[in-house]
């Protein structure tokens, strides 16, 4: 069935694997997508939604990279919300609320409209390996396929086992089969693996819900989206979330049932996500708050199914349901499914390289959770680097890598491989040392010409990209030379209580001011007349402004990164012999021998190295 | 680099003294050791000794005795490097620090080079960046007081403290953070009365810092004192006097002093930097035009001016006596603010009536100090060396507080204070925290430059390129 060798073999077809295959396939590799049911292409097996703090800014990166999610999250929007937009510009955060169905449906009819990419649905049960290098996989039928690369996105199918209450099966998904076979291969191979678990919130029937007790959370005024492409529009109309509360009520029913808690009763071993607890979790460990926020969000525009955030449990079906009956508006709740854990297989990601390119087998490549990763985005993201370095090994070509204060997308890499992670990874603005320069308003500048290097990134793109750029320069600009009379400019910063002018001045000083903002500046003749004569839009004016009321932190940041990343170009050999450090410590001795970083930096950022070990490591290699 | 050879050294200045120590690092130091050294009383061989203990015996070649010496023995990892470390007080000459020294190279020793041992320790974990720097400061202290500074500051005691509003600064930050990355859940906003609070704590902590630095230069590099006094009152005799030991040239030529004589003298464990000057008499001559502009120069970089005159040579003649009063009186409208101090040297060679006559017209300078000694006699010398020190704002020293005398932790500090501020006015302004988190990260960088937090290959390049050979 299968006589030609692919150029990429890609096992799973969720966020990372769709990502990743698409990558290969633009980039002209003879890709296959093999998942274990075809009808489950991009599921949201968790919330609804895509996007949120640095989340945000991940899709906008995978997008200007020439990758799909953001397109993707466009089309299936049911809602959108730029957070954060009170604080900088490196904190606004485009969100969407997605139609489940539909995004499913969306992603699929992308990929099938992908040149070079192959559908196989099947479960893949093992690896082809020769010599250190993968030749190929072999599925439950024993069908073997041949492959130069192989991309694994198992998600969390690996061994997966299902917790609902004191009850456990194994399942990779609500209602799917897990998968077996590949960890115990590649631990044979010489892999470490481990557990981690995850949860998810109960779905119930919206029309048991009474919505009118909850306060309505709509979308934003003016949607946005997240496409840099023209060919997504903003919503015209939204759906509304809700938000309601749980109670001391709700929290004493819910500890009712602690003691058939597989959180609690010890047979969940494996670690969750701190920052994504359980709803037994929260009761457990605030027990001082009396109220947690539960938001209710509908899973598409048709469905009358939604989905309660706030409130994952694994607690026994009974029990979650008594508990959410006492919940303001969910007197009369159904429910369509209860919520569970999942415990599932990773493999620390100190196993992978910079590409993400595992060190111990050649032309294997992991994205998602199998990296122990939390998130859509964060899976995607993977999922596209490793798509294409799977496609440029293959054609020999130099592997792509993006730098710390270049993406959201290298953090979390580096990150991955770096640090490796106790628990699910997910990405935060605060793990970006360099946050200023990594924003969603200007991924297209930063990665867009990357992206069209590699052949993913269309023309269109980039020179959407470069128009949108050269618009803005050209209105700061405007600001740094035109001027402005104090007797036009002093009743609108005296309307905003900023000190008056005595005589002209440029235009860029006032705006430059912290309480005066483009809706004020705009009050300018002058300023108004540009915007209508050059037929500005509103990306192009949120750029300016950015530019001119920020300036000073972004260079400032600019400069950080600059200074700080001197050790990036200290470039330790391969091999090289960690233990004859005697003077370092044992505990970076050994981490830094497994991990064996690439750089002095890189080094410096593994947890258990300190300064002092870095300095000897200078030291050492004559610096 | 891979330490793992035995390096050796003289450990005490080179040049001939009572006694010199000579000192070897390295896994072989004491094995090395044993097969010239051999006990004065029984057969025992200093590899079977304890760790920190002395012996005494010879050191031998081929059965020739060089020296009768003392062997101190500190094993791995109790030693200043953190290796085997054999310390060889020998005597003093340099005949028999050479022997020893060439002796132990031919048995397999390595000529450390300059600031190795430092280096060893550093690399061993010993001492931290701050530490390191603080033995290069120790060794090139010469009065008490700096010595005191850099001993302080190689226990740790300065990076311990910036370590600690490091740490608080961190915890606040990460605060910032979460308000950030969790600002859609119903979190806690970081409480800014209390980081407003921190920040205020932080800055006086900065500025008592970086106020330090001009005491402790002053500490590490001795007082300035410009003596300003025509040739032949007595400088070089003054010195002397207050050196206790006759050091400077004395002759009663005019002009047998160099041009400036700087010389460092420790009065109560403080250091003085006396700056000899010519003169400031007003005259039409060029060249002596050319020195009394030098000579304000030299006022300038003072911190302390001494006037010097000789009572006999004034109490004798009435325009002269006119002359040094203008004089002062100049000076003291050029530097109001800095410590004037007239001094009638010779004060044997006038009579008691004469005394009273010059202190009567002299003393009543307003923002002057004026007293009578007599260098060569001996006389008032120690008075006036209270006088000196009673300029020296030494509170800060004697209520131990922490002294920064290091110029690099200096521009950290005033960097991290920089940083701070901006903090505190972005805190007034009520800036988000993505745009404070900047801020606050640039100020822990500076602070991880002293506590060496954070790695800077330059850094160390400088550090131990400054340490003399020993430590």
């Amino acid at each position: 069935m299968f006589n030609e060798v692919y150029d990429v073999i890609v096992v799973g077809a969720g966020h990372a694997g769709s990502e990743a295959a698409a990558a290969a396939a633009n980039m002209g590799s003879k890709t296959l997508l093999v998942t274990m049911n075809l009808q489950n292409i991009a599921q949201m097996s968790c919330n609804p939604a895509m996007g949120g703090i640095a989340k945000g800014q991940i899709v906008r990166e995978i997008d200007a990279l020439g990758g799909y999610s953001g397109i993707v999250s466009d089309t299936s929007a049911i809602q959108f919300k730029m957070l954060n937009k009170s604080k900088g510009p490196a904190m606004w955060s485009p969100r969407v609320q997605s139609d489940r169905m539909r995004f499913a449906e969306d992603w699929r009819m992308l990929l099938e409209g992908t040149a070079n990419l192959d559908f196989y649905q099947e479960m893949v049960s093992g690896l082809l390996v020769e010599g250190g290098k993968v030749v190929g996989v072999r599925t439950s039928l024993g069908i073997q396929i041949k492959g130069k690369s192989v991309v694994l996105t198992n998600g969390t199918f690996l061994n997966g086992l299902i917790h609902i209450g004191d009850k456990n099966f194994g399942g990779g998904r609500a209602g799917e089969r897990a998968a077996t076979g590949i960890t115990e291969q590649l631990v044979d191979l010489g892999f470490d693996s481990g557990r981690m678990k995850t949860g998810t919130p109960p779905r119930v029937d919206g029309r048991s819900l009474d919505f009118s007790k909850m306060s309505e959370q709509p979308g934003d005024e003016n949607p946005e989206k997240f496409s840099y492409l023209k060919a997504t529009r903003p919503l015209t109309k939204q759906r509304a979330c809700h938000m309601t509360y749980t109670s001391l009520e709700v929290h004493d029913l819910l500890r009712e049932g602690f003691d058939r808690s597989p959180m609690f009763n010890g047979r969940i071993k494996s670690l969750g996500p701190r920052y994504c607890p359980s709803i037994e979790d929260k009761i457990n460990r605030f027990a001082d708050k009396d109220r947690h926020q539960l938001f209710i969000e509908p899973e598409g525009w048709n469905t009358c199914e939604v989905y309660v955030n706030g409130f994952s449990t694994s607690l026994p079906e009974d029990v979650q349901f008594k508990a959410l009956r006492s919940v303001v508006g969910f007197e009369n709740v159904k429910f369509f499914r209860p919520g569970y854990a999942i415990e599932y297989d990773y493999f620390p990601p100190t196993q992978l390289k910079h590409t993400l390119e595992t060190k111990i087998v050649q032309g294997l490549y992991f994205a998602g959770q199998i990296n122990g990763t939390t998130g859509y985005e964060e899976a995607a993201s993977q999922g596209l680097m490793a798509g294409i370095n799977a496609s440029l090994k293959v054609n020999e070509k130099d592997a792509f890598t993006l730098k710390r204060d270049e993406a959201y997308i290298g953090v979390l890499i580096d990150d991955l491989i770096t640090k490796g992670t106790e628990e699910p990874y997910r990405m935060f603005t605060s793990r970006a040392e360099y946050r200023t320069l990594l924003r969603q308003d200007n991924a297209d500048l930063r990665l867009t010409p990357k992206g069209f290097e590699l052949g993913l990134a269309s023309e269109n793109r980039l020179r959407r990209m470069e128009e949108k750029h050269q618009a803005a320069k050209n209105f700061v600009s405007f600001f740094e030379t035109t001027s402005v009379k104090p007797e036009e400019i002093n009743p609108i910063l005296e309307s905003k209580k900023s000190a008056k002018v005595n005589q002209s001045g440029k235009l860029f000083k006032v705006f430059a001011r912290p309480n005066i903002d483009m809706a004020d500046i705009r009050k300018v003749e002058s300023v108004e007349s540009y915007i209508q004569d050059h037929n500005l839009d509103r990306e192009i004016i949120e750029q300016a402004e950015i530019q001119v009321k920020y300036a000073g932190y972004i260079a400032k940041e600019k400069n950080n990164a600059d200074k700080l990343t001197r050790l990036e170009y200290v470039k330790i050999p391969e091999g090289f012999d960690y233990s004859q450090i005697k003077s370092m410590s044992f505990e970076a001795r050994e981490k830094l021998k497994n991990i064996q970083p690439t750089t002095v930096s890189q080094a410096s950022r593994i947890s258990g190295v300190s300064p002092n070990d870095i300095s000897v490591l200078l030291v050492y290699m004559g610096r | 680099m891979i330490n793992d050879d035995t390096i050796v050294a003289l450990a005490t200045p080179s040049g001939a003294g009572a006694i010199a120590v000579i000192r070897l690092s390295g896994d072989d130091a004491i094995v090395i050791a044993d097969t010239c050294f051999q006990s004065i009383k029984s057969e025992k061989t200093l590899s079977n000794q304890k760790t920190h203990t002395i012996h005494l015996g010879h050191i031998v070649e081929d059965g020739r005795t060089i020296d009768e010496v003392l062997v101190s023995i500190f094993k791995n990892p109790n030693s200043y490097t953190g290796e085997n470390v054999v310390e060889i007080s020998c005597h003093g000459s340099n005949y028999i620090q050479q022997e020893i020294i060439q002796l132990f190279l031919r048995k397999g020793c390595r000529m450390a080079t300059a600031g190795e041992f430092t280096l060893r320790a550093f690399l061993n974990g010993k001492l931290d960046l701050s530490q390191a720097e603080a033995v290069a400061d120790l060794i090139s202290s010469d009065n008490e007081a700096s010595h005191q500074i850099a001993m302080q500051q190689m226990r740790g005691g300065f990076s311990s403290e910036i370590a600690k509003l490091r740490e608080e600064l961190l915890n606040f930050a990460s605060l910032i953070e979460l308000e950030l990355d969790f600002a859609e859940e119903d979190v806690e906003f970081a409480d800014r009365t209390q980081f407003k609070e921190l920040i205020e704590r932080i800055r006086f902590v900065l500025k008592r810092l970086i106020d330090s630095f001009a005491v402790g230069n002053v500490i590490k590099n001795g007082i300035p004192v410009a003596i300003v006094g025509e040739p032949n009152v007595g400088k070089s005799t003054l010195l002397n006097a207050l050196l206790n030991e006759e050091r400077a040239i004395v002759s009663e030529i005019a002009g047998t002093t160099r041009d400036t004589i700087e010389d460092e003298i420790s009065i109560g464990g403080i250091g003085f930097r006396f700056i000899d000057t010519a003169g400031i008499r007003e005259t039409k001559d060029v060249v002596e035009s050319i020195g009394i502009k030098k000579t304000f120069e030299k006022i300038d970089q003072a911190q302390v001016v001494v006037y010097l005159f000789e009572s006999d040579v004034v109490s004798n003649d009435h325009m002269k006596s006119n002359t040094i009063r203008v004089e002062i009186e100049k000076i003291r409208n050029k530097y109001p603010l800095k410590p004037l101090l007239v001094i009638a040297n010779k004060v044997d060679k006038i009579s008691e009536n004469q005394q009273l006559k010059l202190d009567d017209t002299l003393s009543k300078i307003e923002g002057s100090s004026f007293m009578f000694i007599s260098a060569k006699q001996n006389i008032g010398v120690d008075a006036l060396k209270q006088q000196l020190l009673s300029y020296v704002n030494t509170g800060a020293l004697r209520n131990n507080d922490t002294i920064i005398t290091n110029s690099r932790h200096y521009d950290s500090l005033i960097k991290a204070f920089e940083e701070v501020e901006r903090v505190r006015e972005g805190l007034e302004s009520g800036l988000s925290g993505d745009l404070l988190a900047i801020d606050i990260r640039q100020a822990l960088y500076h602070f991880g430059e002293i506590t060496g937090e954070i790695s800077n290959d330059d850094l160390l390049g400088n550090i131990f390129a400054n340490f003399c050979i020993g430590k």
